[in-house]
């Protein structure tokens, strides 16, 4: 219910534009760009590209969950009841993560359709598993994301600025390769770095069992992620009743 | 004719300063191509040719004009509806477009800010020399771009009127535009089908104009064209716009509520 109240993408007008025509848009260009330089195949892009995407429903939304609370006017409300934390905040990241899934998927499902992009069939379920994982390990980057919302006005303009460092550090369109050091070190902490290399070995014809410590890493990390997010969101609920800075918007 | 240059003048400037103290529209607007821009540097790097880095550069920095006003212009009427200004704007003697020409020429002229620091961006941190064999052509290409990708903006504003949530409308033009206006891969390489949409965009020929400045060229046709289909986007804009108006009157649905 919180989800349908406060992510007020789930509008038609808004998320077939922004969830499920724009990732397409955003594959084309890169695979354009791709054979533009001579580069990687489609399958890179289109994987690539379909997994990052992911980021835009699952740091908005959690934002959205959260700081919107604030906007609603609703947020003192919810602070001062006795619920217990844990199922308050993590209950709202679950529809994220479908949703981020579903995002993803479709991304995949028609990017490959429009680039003649061959995917086994085989593959579906393991690819299936891997984008629920990598939804999930950029959710738990969204409850941080909505923690700091909860101290900066401009939340939009925060989740744009991950949304950009992802693309650039998670090999979505750079191979990790091609990265420096430091940048591609930092990569191996991000959501979907793990994920979209797993999702392309699947692609390629590998078996799950060979990625799985790929997609333990990736859920590993989304599991970090949460937890520092619990923790910063009960970190900034204390901040706000000290400071009372609840309700500044 | 003087009032009505004045109005224009006041009011870009007006917008400009509002735009500038946004951090969506200010920073966000300045940041967000050169996330794209620095991908697409990394992927022409990778293939090793400097006049593809050239190419992309030069690409990368058109973008932010587009991206500064695709979203900002496509939404302004919807931004005016928010503040509660539209009624008295709809109501005041001057013409609506020229309270509106200036507000979508005022993203793109921020525009010249993501311009110029994608342009940086690639110089120190991908050592990207550009080269500028025109200097002077390229003063006329630059403003000839921002002003047509302003008139294109004017249009998609007044286009957009009668959506609640036209900003998820504008936003969504930013990617097929960077794409079909040739900014980061060429035409030849686009379907046929595409072609004759790219011609119709002015963002096209002021993409060609600027790498013909640049790189050496014949860039003086490419600035024409850009002005001329400016200047469409300004009479078909003037023209909607009176039709949207007329139409929003009748029915009294100016405010969506």
């Amino acid at each position: 219910m919180t989800y349908r109240a406060l992510f007020s993408w789930l509008t038609p007008q808004i998320y077939i534009p922004s969830l499920l025509m724009a990732p397409i848009f955003q594959i084309l260009l890169f695979a354009y760009i791709g054979r533009s330089a001579g580069l990687e195949s489609d399958e890179f892009y289109v994987i690539g590209n379909a997994l990052q995407y992911a980021a835009i429903p699952c740091l908005f939304a959690m934002t959205q969950m959260i700081g919107g609370e604030r906007y609603q006017n609703t947020l003192s409300a919810i602070l001062v009841s006795p619920a217990r934390r844990i199922p308050l905040f993590f209950g709202r990241a679950i529809p994220v993560v479908a949703n981020g899934a579903f995002v993803s998927a479709f991304s995949l499902a028609v990017g490959s359709l429009i680039l003649d992009v061959d995917i086994p069939l085989s593959a579906v379920p393991a690819l299936a598993f891997i984008i629920v994982v990598a939804a999930f390990s950029c959710t738990g980057l969204g409850l941080i994301n909505a923690a700091i919302s909860l101290r900066v006005r401009e939340n939009a303009v925060l989740s744009n600025v991950i949304f950009g460092f992802l693309l650039i550090f998670t090999g979505a369109n750079v191979p990790l390769s091609e990265l420096p050091n430091w940048m591609a070190t930092l990569s191996g902490a991000l959501p979907f770095t793990h994920a979209i290399k797993a999702a392309r070995e699947v692609a390629d014809g590998a078996s799950f069992a060979s990625v799985s410590v790929l997609v333990g890493t990736e859920a590993l990390i989304g599991l970090c992620y949460a937890a520092i997010g619990y923790a910063l969101l009960r970190f900034m609920e204390v901040q706000s009743r000290r400071y009372a800075s609840l309700e500044r918007s | 004719m003087r009032r009505n240059l004045r109005l224009l003048r006041v009011a870009w400037l007006l917008n400009v300063k509002q735009l500038t103290r946004s951090s969506f529209d200010g920073f966000l607007a300045i940041a967000w191509p050169l996330f794209f821009a620095t991908v697409a540097f990394f992927m022409f790097r990778e293939g090793g040719d400097p006049q593809a880095l050239v190419y992309a550069s030069l690409g990368a920095a058109v973008m932010g004009i587009w991206t500064a006003t695709s979203v900002s212009a496509g939404s302004a009427l919807h931004r005016e509806r928010w503040f509660g200004t539209l009624e008295l704007l709809v109501a005041a003697p001057a013409h609506f477009s020229l309270v509106l020409l200036p507000l979508a020429f005022a993203t793109s002229a921020i525009g010249i800010y993501c311009m110029a620091t994608t342009l940086l961006w690639g110089r120190f941190a991908f050592g990207i020399n550009v080269p500028l064999e025109h200097p002077l052509f390229m003063a006329a290409a630059i403003p000839a771009t921002v002003l047509s990708i302003g008139a294109l903006g004017f249009l998609m504003a007044v286009a957009f009127a009668r959506y609640r949530t036209a900003w998820a409308l504008g936003s969504l033009t930013e990617y097929p535009i960077w794409l079909i206006c040739g900014f980061l891969v060429p035409l030849t390489l686009l379907p046929t089908w595409v072609h004759p949409i790219s011609w119709a965009l002015a963002p096209t020929w002021g993409m060609r104009a600027i790498r013909e400045s640049s790189t050496g060229g014949t860039p003086l046709p490419d600035i024409g064209m850009c002005v001329l289909l400016g200047g469409i986007y300004i009479a078909i804009g003037v023209f909607v716009t009176e039709s949207v108006l007329r139409a929003a009157r009748r029915s009294a649905s100016l405010s969506l509520t």
